[in-house]
């Protein structure tokens, strides 16, 4: 969506490498849009998001970058965020939209902790927040102003007592799976969180899970493998863990890359002839 | 004056004016098929659980058969965002409609209902291709397809989605007898009279056949089938009567006992519905 190459004679540049100025948001384009300011195209945007179960609940990665076309322009953004003390959103696309996300879900996450101090009024589950989430974007769709992102919601029910992971986006799509990846993710990392998953679980899901060790060691072999080839990501990223016992979002952290394999090789680095 | 011409060439020089309008697309295709086939007293429709988009498979479990009433299931395709918001609308009307009636709305009239509601968003449709199957009130089974924008009939069998033109060319001549004739002197083809036996094995053909020729189709199928009140059962639960690997289980009744008047005298309930499930290829 936000990171489909363009065609090479596009005079559109879908990674908003123009200045500002030069970039057609809503209310000042050649046709008359009216006054209303829509999110027709990302402008500061995040790349992708990961996110795994594991034995004892969930887990959720995405790197440190918010890039402003291809400038590499905030290299220190958090893109995961907790909700409560159960549910955690780690978000993709655009990086203004999620900020007005967090502010509206956070005002409603302090008045229904407000009611909780004076009730026994339980707290939203993950799949509240999700249902919210998924009638919002598709809310937006329709009015043809969408929120310019992809969102994973993971967190633990306390009800069920299980893990809980799923997917919505700008369009209002929504689904969920063991394992799930938004943008170069879906490509990329994805494959590799199946075949993890897979190994242990089965293709049923029927078998053990990972283990939290294993689980982040997958995550953070997926984080490497998308640093080497997704030119908007950045070799800083967070992993978020939702257990039954709450959120814990890590330090950032870079993966251990190695470059040795270029010196041979024509076409990376200096040039010997 | 040749001299003044243009050159062949120059609108190729002159700029573009116009920018290219890129607009916000609120649709998607996610792919994955539906069909239903309707008996003489009972209704099947079917589902593979495969939601993708473009190439890649979002989930190898997503719902695109829906339960609306113990005689009534939809099934949708398309655009799924579009597909589950209208599911979600259609129930909502039929508990609306339950409260004022102090009954479940029947099977025509939630066809005629979808229209309406399909037609109400006709310039800014619901990308959505909708079969409806389920049991009429003169207990035969029936099946009614629906365009994005609300056109329908009922049928006795309809394919839509992805795999569309290869299952329906196939139910063509398995249900309605096309290009087939019967022997000399034998009795002519009578379409929608086939036994459930039969039109489980054809609706199982018609997926697996699919899942190998169409990459959106695939992962697992969801069967429902809704049976007429006191229809024998023993077709689809006796022995040996399901392929390996299928699943079985009989969906609880909805029908919230209204006054407390549970069944009308007979004892043997209404209409029965049950959910089959099988997986398929992954791949």
């Amino acid at each position: 969506m936000w990171k489909q190459p363009a065609p090479a004679n596009s005079s559109f540049n879908e990674y908003n490498t123009f200045p500002l100025p030069q970039t057609q948001r809503g209310g000042q384009s050649s046709h008359a849009h009216g006054p209303i300011g829509h999110t027709q195209q990302p402008l500061v945007t995040g790349t992708s998001v990961l996110g795994l179960k594991f034995d004892k609940g969930v887990m959720i990665a995405a790197d440190n970058l918010a890039s402003y076309g291809s400038l590499a322009r905030f290299r220190d953004i958090q893109r995961l965020h907790p909700l409560g003390k159960h549910t955690l959103l780690g978000v993709a696309g655009d990086m203004s939209d999620f900020q007005w996300l967090k502010k509206e879900l956070d005002g409603l996450l302090r008045s229904e902790d407000a009611l909780a101090l004076t009730d026994s009024h339980p707290s939203l589950s993950p799949k509240n927040i999700y249902e919210l989430l998924s009638n919002l974007f598709y809310a937006r769709r329709s009015k043809m102003n969408p929120v310019w992102n992809a969102v994973l919601v993971g967190g633990w029910d306390k009800v069920k007592e299980e893990s809980f992971l799923a997917y919505v986006d700008l369009l209002g799509t929504t689904y969920t799976a063991p394992t799930l990846a938004t943008g170069f993710g879906a490509h990329l990392a994805q494959p590799l969180l199946r075949e993890a998953y897979e190994a242990k679980a089965g293709i049923d899901g029927e078998g053990p899970l990972l283990t939290q060790e294993e689980a982040e060691k997958v995550l953070d072999d997926c984080m490497k493998v998308l640093f080497y080839r997704d030119a908007r990501s950045i070799n800083k990223y967070q992993v978020a863990t939702i257990t039954a016992g709450g959120v814990t979002i890590s330090d950032s952290r870079s993966a251990d890359t190695y470059w040795k394999f270029a010196e041979g090789l024509r076409g990376y680095g200096a040039q010997t002839q | 004056m040749a001299l003044y011409h243009n050159p062949p060439m120059a609108y190729a020089q002159e700029p573009t004016t116009a920018p290219i309008e890129h607009r916000f697309n609120p649709y998607s295709d996610n792919g994955g098929s539906i069909l239903a086939i309707a008996g003489s007293d009972f209704s099947v429709i079917a589902g593979d659980t495969r939601q993708s988009e473009g190439y890649n498979i979002q989930t190898r479990y997503a719902r695109k058969v829906w339960q609306l009433t113990d005689k009534a299931v939809l099934a949708t395709n398309g655009f799924a965002a579009d597909g589950n918001n209208f599911v979600k609308r259609v129930k909502q009307r039929l508990e609306w409609y339950e409260h004022a009636h102090h009954k479940p709305m029947g099977l025509k009239s939630i066809a005629r209902m979808i229209q309406t509601m399909l037609y109400g968003k006709r310039f800014f449709p619901y990308y959505v291709y909708n079969i409806l199957g389920g049991i009429e009130e003169d207990g035969t089974g029936a099946v009614y397809s629906f365009d994005p924008v609300g056109s329908y009939e009922r049928e006795a069998c309809r394919a839509a989605g992805a795999a569309q033109s290869l299952i329906q060319p196939f139910l063509d001549n398995q249900i309605y007898f096309k290009n087939q004739q019967p022997e000399p002197g034998a009795a002519p083809f009578i379409p929608g009279n086939l036994p459930l036996g039969t039109v489980l094995s054809l609706v199982v053909d018609s997926f697996t056949s699919a899942t190998e020729r169409h990459i959106e189709v695939g992962d697992g199928m969801e069967i429902y089938v809704v049976m007429k009140r006191g229809r024998t059962t023993d077709d689809l639960l006796g022995d040996n009567k399901l392929a390996p690997g299928m699943t079985i289980e009989e969906l609880p009744s909805l029908g919230e006992s209204v006054g407390g008047v549970e069944s009308e005298g007979e004892g043997q309930g209404g209409e029965r519905t049950f959910l089959v499930r099988q997986a398929l290829k992954r791949d």
